[in-house]
């Protein structure tokens, strides 16, 4: 099967088609903004990051800028330095070179103030944007896309209808030929044996429990024990009997497939079908560090309701919570609560959400792009200097 | 599932379904197993979105759900029975540690 997308010029493909204008630091911040503001095709990265991160946390900051800049859905990008940042706008823009796209630099101190600054990017992203109009979409298989899944706001109807449904979607993609990512290691905890079970190799299966060893360790640190404090005394009035139970319901939104892969934060899957990034259950963190690594498109599933979307990527929001889907209809894109109704097969659901993921793969606007729900936080690991 | 599906069952290897109402002990509810609908006598009053058993089971035996272990039984449990932190306890990683 196939959906229509953009070919780019390193012979990978977006969903979207839109000019990147990336600070490089958090002082160009409000620069990039009012150089995208009112221009329709063209998004900003608002990033207050790339001055006073060492060591492995520059590196985070620095990878996940790149893999925006790199990334299929963008056909150009312009990325704005202040003049003295630690992380400099060139290696961020030689980071980008080699995915062929044009990529410009331009630096606020050296231009001399904002204002001129301002009035010089909106010059280039207009012309950039020129290009990205006369590029059309093509055909492309099912098996080039990389879907990402994540929960958030989940409440008793996450583990029995939307993650399920989801679950249902990601193993079509996967029976085509397509990659689906799971991440959130912390919700993990509790499940990791049997997500370890489904591993191709033993080392992959290792690489899932030292995940889940490393953030138990860093919440234990940080005063919390999350294998006790779960199922919470509400998991356990709603029906969660056990941590296993509630951990197995958040997984299963990424299907059944075996695991093919286990990547860090922000990294690109080199394999295909089911893979695993290694990332924190901060919804806004998580969803930076898969479309950093390469997803064009997202299953969200909420119970309460959520408005996040990405800058570059279509987050599609799928609810099992009847009320949610009516209260929230401007956040929510597909309604599966006649699950629960017992009136729909978690099977039709997924179908229903895999064709929509062809649909919006193809350009359908998602309910996160109409509220131009922009979110954007790396992830790092210490305190900034 | 037709409608009148009153319980869902996650994985055809499961031996429990959930609750889709609030249910008292002797109401039979319709759920389909692997295809087929049955009709099982609650043996205690079940909340919505709480677990039955589908099958007895030996104390010590895996509950099912999701096609996966979620713990293991306290008690006998009897087709029917309500399934919960009374007659369940968790397996973390799978065993004792």
């Amino acid at each position: 099967m196939n959906f229509q997308g953009y070919r780019r010029p390193d012979g990978k493909t977006g969903t979207r088609n839109d000019v990147l204008v990336i600070p490089s630091v958090g002082c160009s911040q409000g620069v990039a903004r009012d150089i995208a503001q009112g221009l329709k095709g063209v998004v900003y990265l608002p990033n207050i990051l790339g001055c006073g991160q060492v060591g492995e946390d520059r590196m985070l900051v620095k990878k996940t800028l790149v893999g925006f800049g790199t990334h299929p859905n963008v056909f150009s990008v312009l990325i704005v330095g202040n003049g003295c940042e630690q992380l400099s706008p060139r290696e961020i823009e030689e980071g980008i070179a080699p995915s062929g796209k044009r990529v410009e630099v331009i630096v606020t101190q050296d231009i001399g103030g904002s204002r001129k600054t301002v009035a010089l990017g909106k010059r280039i992203v207009k012309e950039m944007r020129e290009g990205a109009a006369k590029l059309n979409r093509e055909s492309i298989p099912l098996n080039e896309l990389i879907l990402g899944t994540e929960c958030g706001g989940s409440d008793y109807t996450s583990g029995l209808a939307s993650n399920p449904a989801v679950g249902a979607a990601c193993d079509m993609l996967v029976t085509e030929g397509g990659t689906v990512i799971l991440s959130e290691t912390p919700e993990l905890i509790g499940a990791e044996h049997l997500l370890a079970k489904r591993a191709r190799t033993p080392e992959l299966a290792n690489q899932v429990l030292d995940a889940v060893a490393w953030w138990e360790q860093k919440a234990m640190v940080a005063g919390e024990n999350i294998r006790k404090a779960n199922p919470a005394p509400g998991n356990i009035a709603g029906g969660i009997t056990t941590l296993e139970e509630k951990s197995l319901g958040c997984i299963y939104k990424a299907g059944t497939s075996p695991l093919e892969e286990v990547i860090p934060y922000a990294s690109h899957p080199t394999k295909k079908g089911l893979v695993y990034m290694d990332t924190p259950a901060h919804d806004i963190e998580q969803l930076t560090g898969m479309v950093a690594g390469g997803v064009q498109i997202v299953l969200f599933t909420t119970g309460r309701g959520t408005p996040l979307g990405s800058p570059i990527a279509p987050v599609i929001k799928i609810t099992g919570n009847r009320n949610t889907y009516l209260k929230m209809k401007d956040n929510m894109d597909i309604d599966v609560s006649r699950i629960l109704e017992g009136k729909e097969k978690v099977s039709s659901a997924g179908k229903r959400i895999f064709e929509e993921v062809i649909s919006v793969a193809s350009g359908k606007v998602t309910k996160a792009e109409k509220q131009a729900q922009r979110d954007f936080c790396i992830f790092k690991m210490n305190m900034n200097i | 599932m037709g409608r009148s599906a009153q319980a869902i069952v996650m994985n055809e290897k499961d031996n429990v379904a959930t609750a889709l109402k609030p249910f008292h002990a002797g109401t039979k509810v319709s759920v389909e197993v692997q295809g087929r609908i049955e009709k099982v006598t609650l043996m205690s009053d079940v909340p919505m979105g709480h677990k039955f058993a589908l099958k007895d089971m030996e104390e010590g035996e895996a509950v099912i759900k999701y096609g996966e272990s979620i713990g293991q039984s306290t008690a006998r449990i009897s087709r029917g029975d309500h399934v919960h932190v009374h007659n369940v306890v968790s397996q973390p990683r799978g065993g004792p540690q």
